[in-house]
Formats: C-alpha cells, sequence, structure tokens
C-alpha cells in the first residue's frame, strides 16, 4: 500500500507551481484565520470558545501541507545520480524542488500551528 | 556551423564586426538618450537611484542637526514635516526599490547569459518615468511644496485639503507613476528569469540571485498594485470630494492603512531580499566554495515572500483591532524570523567551510549582517503586541527600522558596489578607502541609532521638530547626531572613491576569481553582452567546467553571430532551459522616452488639477504606447535560424512559451491584485458598518448583470476568433474581433448607467463611492479591451498578424479571461451583493 503511494507520488508532476503549494495553503489558511476572526467580530461582537469551522480549516491546512510535504520528501529521494545532487540532470533538478517544497511544506506547517495559537488563548473581541 | 568552424580566427572576427555593429549605440548628444541596452540603461538607473540616495541622506543631516540640542530651530515644524516625509518616501520609492532594479537590470543579463533582458525598451520606459516622477517629487521641497504628512500618509490629515496642499497630491500622484515603473520592472525581471536563461541552466542551476530577484519581482506583482488602488480612493477623494477615508460620511481613514501596509511591509523584505542577494553571490566567490544549503536559500526566500504578507497589521496594532486579529499578525511576525534566520545560518556556515579571503566586500556584508541582526532583534520585541504599545510612535521604532534598514538594505548594497564596481567599470575601488569608509559607517550608524533605543524607551516621540531640555534627552540625541554625520562622511568617502576611479589602470578580468557567469564579462567592455551563449552543466561554470571562459570567447557556444545584423537572444524553457527560440529585442528608440513624457505628463498635470491637459497626455500616451506596440511581434524574414551544433530554433513563437505572452499573463496578475484591492475596500465598509450596503440605494441588478453579459459575449467573440482565425479562418476572426470591439463598449456604457440612472452621488458618501470606484474601474478596463481588440483586427488587416503569426490575438484573449474574471466580481458585487445582504 505504502509503496503504491509512493510510487504514485513519485509520478507526479514537479514544477515551480508545485513548489508554492505549502504556503500558499498557509496564506489561504491565514487570510481565512483574518477574515473569520474580523466578520465574526464585527457582525456578532464574538467567536464562540470552541470553534468549530475554524478548527476544522486549521486541520485541513495542516493535513494538505502535510500531504505536501510527504509527497515532497518522497520525490526528493527519487534514485540516480551521485551525491551531492548539483548536476544539471533532470533528477537532480526534480530533487531539487521537490527538496525546497518539502522545506517550505515544514515552514508552512509551523506558520499555520503559529497563527491557530492565540484561537486557543483568546475568547473574545476585546 | 561546427566546433571546427570556430577555429578560424577570420570567421570569429568577423562574427564580432557583425556583433558590434548589431549592438552599437546610438551617438550624438541628444541621440544617445535612445539606448536601450542594459549595460547603459542599468547604469543610468542607478546613478540616478544613488543620487536620489545622497539627497535624501542629507534630508536627514538636516533633521539631525535640528535635533542635535533641546529648542533647536535651525528649521521650524512645516519644514520638520516636510523633511521626514521627503526622505522616508525617497530612500523606500526612490532610492531603495528603484536600486534593486537598476543593480538588476545591469546584473541579470550578465548572470543569465543572455544578450539583454527580454524587452529593453521596457527597462527605458521604467528608467525615464523613475527620473522624472523622482525630480517630480524631490523637487516640491525647493517650492516648500514637498509632501507633509509622513511617508505612510495617514488620512484624515492628508485628505483634508485645508489641513495638507498640494503636497499630498504631489506624493500620491508622482510616487503612483515610480509603481507603475516598478510594476514594469517587474514584468521585464520575471520574464528574464524564467525565460531568458541560457541552455542548460535548469532550476537547480540557477544563481540565486536570480532565485532572489525572481521572488521578489513576484512580490512587487501583490504588494505595488494594493498602493495603487489606495492612490486611486485617496485622490478621488482628495481631487472630488468621494469619501472613502471620511468617517462621518461611511468612509474609514482604516481602510487607508490597510492598503497602504499591505503594501508597505512586502516592501521592506521587496528591498531587503535582492540586497541579501548580493550576499549569495560575493560570499561563495570570497570563501572560495560553493554556498551551502541552495535549497535552504530558496527555502528562505520563497518563505519570507508569503510570511512577508501576513504582517501588515503589525504596523496598525495600536488602531484598537480585535486582539484576535492582532494575534495573527503578531504570530505571522515572530514567524518571518525563521527563513530569515536559515539563509544567515547558510551564509555563516559557508564562511565556516570555506577558506576565506576577507576582501572588502566581504567586510561590508558581515559588518551589514551584524547590524541586520540587531534590527532583527529588535523586530522581534516590536511584533509583540503589549510591548509595541510601549514602544509605538517613539524613537525605538526608529531606531529599529534603521538597523533593519542600513543593515538589510544599505551596507549590503555597498558591498555590492565594492564587489561589482570591477564589472561595470573594469576598475577596483581603493581596498583602503573602501575599509575606512567601512568602520566610519558601521561606528556611524551603531553611534547614530543605538542611543535611539534609549531616547525611545525614555519616551522621545518620533515625527517632533524639537524637544524640551528638561526631558533629559540632549546627550542621547547629540550622540545621534554625531553618528548620523560621521557616517555621512563614510558614505562621503565613498563618493570620494567613486570619483577618484576613472583614471585608475584597469582590473584583470574577473579580478576576484569568481565562478559565476557575470565575471565573463571583459574589463573593455563590448555591447553585445556575451560573445556566446553557454550551455550551463554546473552551479560555478568558471570554476567547474573546463575551459568555460575560452569557449565562450572563441564563439563555441550558441548564437556566437548576428548573420542578419538584429540583436537577439535565445528563448528557453521554465524548468529546465531547454532552448525554445530565438528573441529579436528592441533597438534603440526615442518612443520609450516619449511614453513616459506623456504617461508622466497625466500624473502630474492631474496634481495641478489640468485635467484637460492631463486627459491630452493620456491620448498622446495611448498613441506612443500603440505606435510602441505596433513594431512588436514581427514576423520574420525566415521561420528559423541556426544557433550553432545544429541546432536550429524558430525566429516567431506565441502562447506561453513566447515571452510576449507572459508579460502580459504578469501585467494583468498585478492589475488583478489592484481590483482586489477596491474590492476589499467594498467589504471592509460592510464589516464596519453595519448599514452597508444601505437597501435599496444601489445600482441595481439588471444594469450590473447586462454589463456582465455584454463583456461575456465580447470574451466569447474573442476566444471564438482566436480559434477560428488559428484553423485559417481570417475573416470570421476579423468579423468577431470588430463585433468583440463592438460588445466590449456596449458593456462601458451598461457598467456605467447602473450607478448614473440610480442617481448614486459619489460625493455624498462611500458606498455610492466605492460602487462608481468599482464600476469605473471595470467599465475602463472594457474600453481597454475595445482598443486592444481594434489593435489585432488592424494588425490582422495589416498583414502582421496571420494564422500561423497570432501572437497579438493571443495575447488579447488573454486579456479577454482577465477582463471577464474583473467584470464577474466587480458587477456580483455591485449588483448582487446588495440583494444577498
Amino acid at each position: 500500500m505504502i509503496e503504491r503511494l509512493r510510487a504514485r507520488a513519485r509520478s507526479l508532476n514537479v514544477t515551480l507551481w508545485t513548489l508554492i503549494v505549502p504556503p500558499t495553503v498557509w496564506a489561504a489558511h491565514f487570510l481565512f484565520s483574518y477574515l473569520w476572526a474580523a466578520i465574526r467580530c464585527a457582525k456578532t461582537g464574538s467567536f464562540s470558545t470552541a470553534p468549530g469551522v475554524f478548527w476544522a480549516c486549521t486541520i485541513l491546512a495542516l493535513l494538505v501541507i502535510l500531504a505536501s510535504g510527504w509527497i515532497a520528501r518522497v520525490q526528493s529521494r527519487t534514485p540516480g545520480d551521485h551525491p551531492p545532487h548539483e548536476e544539471g540532470t533532470e533528477t537532480d533538478r526534480l530533487r531539487f524542488l521537490a527538496y525546497a517544497t518539502m522545506l517550505l511544506a515544514g515552514l508552512s506547517f509551523v506558520g499555520v500551528l503559529f497563527t491557530a495559537a492565540p484561537v486557543l488563548f483568546l475568547s473574545d473581541c476585546r | 556551423m561546427s566546433l571546427h568552424a570556430q577555429d578560424d580566427p577570420g570567421l570569429r572576427h568577423a562574427q564580432e564586426e557583425r556583433l558590434r555593429a548589431a549592438w552599437k549605440p546610438p551617438e550624438g548628444w541628444l541621440r544617445r538618450w535612445t539606448d536601450v541596452n542594459n549595460n547603459r540603461v542599468g547604469v543610468w538607473y542607478t546613478l540616478t537611484a544613488f543620487a536620489f540616495m545622497l539627497f535624501a541622506g542629507v534630508l536627514a543631516l538636516i533633521m539631525r542637526t535640528q535635533l542635535a540640542v533641546p529648542e533647536n530651530d535651525l528649521v521650524g515644524p512645516n519644514t520638520f514635516n516636510q523633511l521626514f516625509t521627503l526622505h522616508g518616501s525617497a530612500m523606500m520609492f526612490l532610492f531603495a526599490v528603484p536600486m534593486f532594479e537598476a543593480v538588476s537590470i545591469i546584473l541579470l543579463p550578465q548572470l543569465l547569459g543572455a544578450r539583454d533582458l527580454p524587452f529593453p525598451r521596457l527597462s527605458a520606459f521604467g528608467y525615464w518615468s523613475f527620473l522624472i516622477g523622482g525630480i517630480f517629487v524631490l523637487g516640491s521641497i525647493f517650492f516648500n511644496a514637498a509632501p507633509d504628512g509622513g511617508w505612510f500618509m495617514y488620512p484624515p490629515l492628508t485628505t483634508r485639503t485645508d489641513l495638507s496642499g498640494l503636497g499630498a497630491d504631489i506624493w500620491m500622484l508622482g510616487l503612483s507613476f515610480i509603481e507603475v515603473s516598478s510594476v514594469a520592472a517587474a514584468v521585464e525581471l520575471i520574464v528574464g528569469v524564467l525565460k531568458c536563461r541560457p541552455p542548460g541552466m535548469r532550476l537547480n542551476l540557477m544563481p540565486l540571485y536570480a532565485w532572489y530577484i525572481l521572488v521578489v519581482a513576484v512580490m512587487i506583482l501583490f504588494a505595488f498594485p494594493p498602493l495603487i488602488a489606495g492612490d486611486v480612493l485617496f485622490e478621488m477623494e482628495r481631487l472630488l470630494g468621494w469619501p472613502f477615508f471620511t468617517a462621518e460620511k461611511g468612509g474609514d481613514p482604516l481602510l487607508w492603512q490597510h492598503l497602504f501596509w499591505i503594501f508597505g511591509h512586502p516592501e521592506v523584505y521587496v528591498i531587503f531580499l535582492p540586497s541579501i542577494a548580493l550576499f549569495a553571490m560575493l560570499i561563495p566567490t570570497f570563501a572560495r566554495r560553493h554556498l551551502l544549503g541552495y535549497p535552504y536559500i530558496v527555502l528562505a526566500a520563497v518563505g519570507t515572500a508569503f510570511l512577508s504578507f501576513g504582517l501588515w497589521v503589525h504596523h496598525m496594532f495600536a488602531t484598537g483591532l480585535p486582539k484576535i486579529s492582532l494575534a495573527f499578525f503578531s504570530a505571522a511576525s515572530q514567524a518571518v524570523v525563521i527563513p530569515t534566520g536559515v539563509q544567515i545560518f547558510a551564509f555563516i556556515a559557508t564562511l565556516a567551510a570555506g577558506r576565506v579571503i576577507f576582501s572588502t566586500p566581504l567586510l561590508y556584508a558581515t559588518g551589514s549582517l551584524a547590524i541586520f541582526v540587531i534590527g532583527g532583534l529588535t523586530g522581534v520585541m516590536v511584533a509583540i503586541v503589549p510591548f509595541d504599545w510601549q514602544a509605538h510612535d517613539t524613537y525605538f521604532v526608529v531606531a529599529h527600522l534603521h538597523y533593519v534598514l542600513i543593515g538589510g538594505t544599505l551596507m549590503p548594497l555597498f558591498a555590492g558596489l565594492y564587489y561589482y564596481w570591477p564589472l561595470v567599470t573594469g576598475k577596483k575601488l581603493s581596498d583602503r578607502m573602501g575599509r575606512t569608509a567601512f568602520w566610519m559607517l558601521f561606528a556611524g550608524a551603531n553611534l547614530a541609532f543605538f542611543p535611539m533605543h534609549l531616547s525611545g524607551l525614555m519616551g522621545m516621540p518620533r515625527r517632533v521638530f524639537t524637544y524640551p531640555s528638561e526631558l533629559g534627552l540632549g546627550g542621547l540625541n547629540l550622540a545621534s547626531t554625531l553618528g548620523a554625520f560621521l557616517f555621512a562622511a563614510g558614505v562621503l568617502v565613498v563618493v570620494v572613491d567613486m570619483a577618484l576611479s576613472p583614471p585608475r589602470a584597469k582590473a584583470k578580468r574577473n579580478p576576484w576569481d569568481a565562478g559565476t557567469l557575470e565575471w565573463l564579462a571583459h574589463p573593455d567592455d563590448e555591447d553585445w553582452g556575451i560573445r556566446s551563449v553557454p550551455l550551463i552543466e554546473t552551479r560555478y561554470p568558471i570554476w567547474d567546467q573546463p575551459g568555460f571562459v575560452a569557449k565562450v570567447d572563441e564563439g563555441r557556444f550558441f548564437l556566437p553571430d548576428a548573420e542578419e545584423g538584429r540583436r537577439e537572444t535565445i528563448i528557453t524553457s521554465v524548468l529546465d532551459a531547454r532552448p525554445v527560440a530565438v528573441l529579436r529585442l528592441g533597438t534603440p528608440s526615442f518612443v520609450p522616452m516619449l511614453t513616459a513624457i506623456a504617461v508622466g505628463g497625466v500624473f502630474i498635470l492631474t496634481t495641478y488639477h489640468l485635467y484637460w491637459w492631463a486627459l491630452a497626455s493620456g491620448v498622446v500616451a495611448l498613441g506612443f504606447i500603440l505606435r510602441w506596440l505596433w513594431s512588436t511581434a514581427e514576423i520574420p524574414e525566415k521561420p528559423c535560424k541556426p544557433i550553432g551544433h545544429g541546432l536550429e530554433l524558430p525566429l516567431y513563437i506565441a502562447g506561453p512559451q513566447a515571452p510576449g505572452w507572459w508579460a502580459m499573463f504578469i501585467t494583468m496578475l498585478a492589475d488583478a491584485t489592484a481590483f482586489s484591492g477596491l474590492v476589499f475596500g467594498y467589504f471592509f465598509f460592510w464589516t464596519v458598518h453595519t448599514g452597508f450596503p444601505p437597501p435599496g440605494a444601489g445600482p441595481g441588478a439588471a444594469w450590473p448583470m447586462i454589463a456582465l453579459a455584454l463583456t461575456a459575449a465580447s470574451w466569447g467573440a474573442t476566444l471564438a476568433a482566436r480559434e477560428l482565425h488559428r484553423r485559417g479562418g481570417v475573416a470570421p476572426a476579423r468579423l468577431l474581433l470588430g463585433a468583440g470591439a463592438l460588445l466590449s463598449i456596449g458593456s462601458v456604457g451598461a457598467g456605467l448607467a447602473g450607478p448614473w440612472l440610480s442617481g448614486l452621488d459619489p460625493a455624498a458618501a462611500a458606498y455610492p463611492a466605492i460602487v462608481w470606484t468599482l464600476a469605473i474601474w471595470t467599465a475602463a478596463h472594457a474600453g481597454i479591451a475595445a482598443i486592444a481588440q481594434l489593435y489585432a483586427l488592424a494588425r490582422s488587416l495589416a498583414g502582421r498578424t496571420t494564422p500561423s503569426h497570432d501572437a497579438d490575438v493571443g495575447n488579447v484573449t488573454l486579456y479577454l479571461h482577465f477582463l471577464l474574471f474583473t467584470a464577474v466580481v466587480a458587477y456580483a458585487t455591485i449588483g448582487l451583493f446588495p440583494e444577498v445582504a
């Protein structure tokens, strides 16, 4: 099962667009958080102490980032060519983009956690 | 042509003669200013930005002299307001951003082994716009008419014409003009990095400078347009009385703060990243090894770019937004530390792992990192909301931002100056003077700005022209003033060093023994950029590819000739840099300069309320732009040409492979971002006012829906025209383009009919004002669509667009895609949202 998934992940296309998937998810989650709080506070004056919609979206964002990070990790280990993988070959270009995507996934994951943290501690619109 | 053909010195000489003739710069006292070659335009650009920096620096010295002692009366409050406003605005808009564009115009083609950037005339246009706008804005201080509302121009101080004079208009319109030229530069740089790399330079071999520039140029596309949208609203309020920011008429001054800082914070990274990019080039050279952690640097650049868009509210912590909102932005402000730290550690690790040559440029680099880190640490402090409330609007913030900008932008640029001076002039600057200047700058910056942390915490507010002696701030301020003068003396030493350079002997080629492509440049500069476009196999080709320099020089790589006497460069694919086509580049022309003058006329004449003259200037500008476009996408005399090594490339390409398509796509992305800034304004009013939109007061649903239907029909006609045209149906395609233009004009009328017929008075309240703005914006874009459709029709009738050469029709269709998107959002917002709300 895992092997099949890995093979599937490896066959996915890697481009500049896939590179920015994890930070784009962070940006979407950030924008959502900002709008959610701004609209809740402006229109109802409060938000619930356990905001289900907010946590659902946060978990969704984390899952998408995890998935893209995992795919990128598999792709960044595509076999072929020698270390340090800095050559002008198809494999090394792919490994580089995938590796950078994986790093961005890590940063974006932390970024989403950072954004979500205030909702744990704050409970009103003051 | 084979490798061996290049063995013949006679052939090589003939090739060089042809290249020289094709790239010959224009001569004569007037004509020389029509040059578009990146080496000259880049140098003009750099020198102009440098001169503006010196000017803004002098303004700072006057301020520091005024503040040297308590209750000083060197300048009055009015002049002081103009001084700090102009100092900040000029350093940001006329130095830091243009300087990065200028340096990139010089360096990027060299780094990418290209003969020039893809749109040389666009670079020239950008330069002339910058020059005109810069002189306009800076010159105002000599007439006591400079902007005086702070570099962020907060309303209502700046929108009320009884509180602020012409200066606010000069700021808004002069700098809008420069923002347009920045977006033009972004288009040029993005297409340059993505499409003009040498064969073989896959994304993983690209010099890190190019990565940074790509990231920063994309940031400009999303950061600058919200400010342009804000400028539009701002001037509508100042000139026409449309109350977007006036609270008593349903506006909100905070809307301006949002739009300004959505631009303003990414802007900090827009100027920081390209400067730090210079480190990524010079550190490997002086560490004598490859840079460590290449993908980590890319992570840092891309990660910073994204996170920087989640920071803007940290300039607004004291505005009374809900704490939960503040906390989101505080969190993102903490998170951006991670990528920033990563790149600094990558640099330090490279130095630690290398055999370091401690040259003058490296001295500047390490010194500026030290200053930057201090600014970064105080940045983490002010990113924490409760601390920020204490430090807000005090000299602590002044200290923080100057540490960041001097360590993150100015000193790195001096490092770059000492590193790249031989590339541009063929001569080295003096090490002795450079090191002397460094220590003066380093000591001066710390002496000037460190005491400000203390004076700020002791309660000294920003932007005051004087302070009473009882506060006990005299000593700290005097130290700051002495530091500022020491810093200025350091800059003076650098200027003298540059002035002494011309008589000095030429340095040897590649004087630092660097490994990257830009150092192929010869001290006796040729205008052709590069003798032959190399095949790249490594990140440091001069170090790692045997015989590389000789092969380039002997024309053994690609495109070593200009058989047809044309300026050419190679277009390659985005990911793997596979050769795709040969692009014929723009040649010297008066058109970019004249276009800049005409566009500048629109902004400058509007400042003085000369609307008819401004309109006339706009019509002239449109004429020049169409004249300029007419010469592009020409049908070549033959379909393909050989570029050496048995490769033959087409001379014409259309669609997503072509630079022109990318330019349109990128421009429209910026345009869509500006539009989303206006839409943000509409929904911002909705969140802050309970009675928005007022029931029954809107433009109704009918006219907006008719306008949308007409726009959709125009889009459909253009799409059908493209498809039929491609299949040889020239006549029906022409008919459809004509019909599309009529439909577009119809949608202009229908779009404006909604607010017009429902009698919305834009000066009465914020709601009608924002509805009118969205309608006018969309209608204006439909009007441009009509011009574009008629342009494509004219090109077809003139035989400049044919079924096999259809770039124009494709680009117009792309424009229509964006127009349709704009129309859907705008008309749904003004027509349907009131029904839903």
